[in-house]
């Protein structure tokens, strides 16, 4: 257990009702992550809109008419863009869930790595593929 | 991880069903919550049965009728009987209101009870508990020393660093205006105790209420400490484990909206830096 646990543990700790809300103070953050959410939820309506419109296109064409596709710069931008802020939001959501629900300090420092560690990992994977596809090289 | 059932000395049993009384042709039955910390059992619904004809509209009416003629060890907190103490604030149907304002009739209202409540109860019956999630002293008394401990860590109070006018500190109307649905909260913990954030994680957000109050003194005109109440709350936690969940504004038995307030604030906190 952290240390500031077993002080907010009633059962082992005597603090003042005071002390316990107070806590470890205020964290100066939180106020950037709220506006990404918003903004980053914003881009995704018009983002996913055009990410669909992109994917129906490639119905029905072959893998290289489809690669030609998204190595066009629009398409190419339009993508990088979208997987973004899609992972933006998506980290920022998940962690807000874990910070709800994981309360032992060492399973939620665990938790909201591993939710970071996967979106990072899926936004470079996504990237890579993107520029790979855009700069010419088709695998 | 937050904590979704209750733990074994918690679990609620069945309890005393009292007679009814003697020659009563209007009843009403009420399925209460009872704990003695002293008995070292577990949790109880107990059973009474209220003759309308001698009892008042009201949920606290009712209490009261059964604590005077029925069973003198029925806990609970009443001061003003008028909805404006807070103190009777409890879990009525599934709803937390004050007993004080919720009429019998009213509280079996489908407007009132929460729909999974009206599907279990069969039997007619008015059933109260506690306020949620709180650690309960007795029978229908929470303990609310962590929730006021909160409220007075938002600082309710006139801050400034301009010398005191020698008259009062003047206000427009206009501004006296934006304090209306704010100064008007009882602090009953109605809102905070019917809000999941605040069960799962009561120790460190602050709860609908006190956020509430510390707009009522963000907002207030004559305030001087506006940037340092927001530092204040500018916390992941203490502001924003808020999800917009609306049961605050839902259970206000003032009719207040602290779900607005804190979207106000939050709005503050962008404001200054974008």
């Amino acid at each position: 257990m952290a240390k500031e646990e077993i002080r907010q543990d009633t059962r082992v700790s005597i603090r003042t009702p005071r002390a316990r809300v107070r806590g470890l103070g205020v964290a100066h953050h939180g106020a950037g992550h709220w506006w990404q959410q918003r903004v980053t939820a914003a881009a995704n309506i018009v983002l996913m809109l055009a990410f669909v419109v992109i994917v129906a296109s490639m119905a029905g064409r072959g893998y290289v008419e489809a690669t030609h596709l998204i190595a066009k710069p629009l398409v190419s931008i339009i993508l990088i863009l979208a997987l973004l802020s899609v992972t933006i939001h998506m980290r920022i959501g998940m962690q807000v869930v874990i910070e709800d629900y994981v309360h032992g300090q060492g399973t939620k420092i665990a938790a909201v790595f591993a939710n970071n560690a996967y979106a990072v990992l899926v936004a470079v994977a996504c990237l890579y593929a993107v520029l790979r596809i855009g700069f010419g090289q088709p695998a | 991880m937050a904590q979704f059932n209750l733990p074994k000395n918690s679990q609620i049993t069945q309890g005393r069903t009292w007679a009814p009384p003697p020659g009563a042709k209007n009843l009403q039955t009420f399925k209460i919550y009872r704990w003695n910390p002293d008995d070292g059992a577990n949790p109880r619904i107990d059973t009474y049965q209220v003759d309308r004809d001698d009892c008042g509209p009201m949920v606290l009416d009712a209490l009261l009728w059964i604590k005077n003629k029925v069973d003198s060890t029925l806990v609970f907190r009443r001061s003003c009987r008028e909805g404006i103490c807070g103190s009777c604030a409890m879990n009525i149907e599934g709803q937390n209101a004050l007993a004080c304002t919720m009429g019998i009739d009213e509280c079996k209202s489908p407007d009132n009870a929460l729909p999974v409540m009206t599907r279990k109860d069969k039997d007619g019956a008015v059933r109260i508990y506690p306020l949620p999630h709180m650690p309960v002293l007795k029978d229908l008394v929470p303990d609310l020393t962590n929730f006021y401990a909160q409220h007075a860590a938002i600082e309710p109070w006139l801050q400034t660093e301009t010398p005191a006018p020698e008259k009062e500190w003047r206000q427009t109307p206009e501004d006296r205006s934006k304090l209306d649905g704010l100064y008007e909260c009882i602090l009953c913990a109605c809102c905070s105790t019917s809000c999941p954030s605040y069960w799962w994680n009561g120790d460190k957000f602050l709860g609908p209420a006190a956020l509430l109050q510390a707009y009522r003194w963000l907002i207030d005109s004559r305030d001087e400490n506006t940037g340092d109440r927001l530092d204040a709350l500018h916390d992941p936690f203490r502001l924003y484990r808020c999800h917009t969940i609306m049961n605050c504004a839902n259970t206000c038995p003032k009719s207040l909206n602290p779900a607005k307030a804190i979207a106000e604030i939050k709005k503050m906190m962008v404001e200054r830096v974008v």
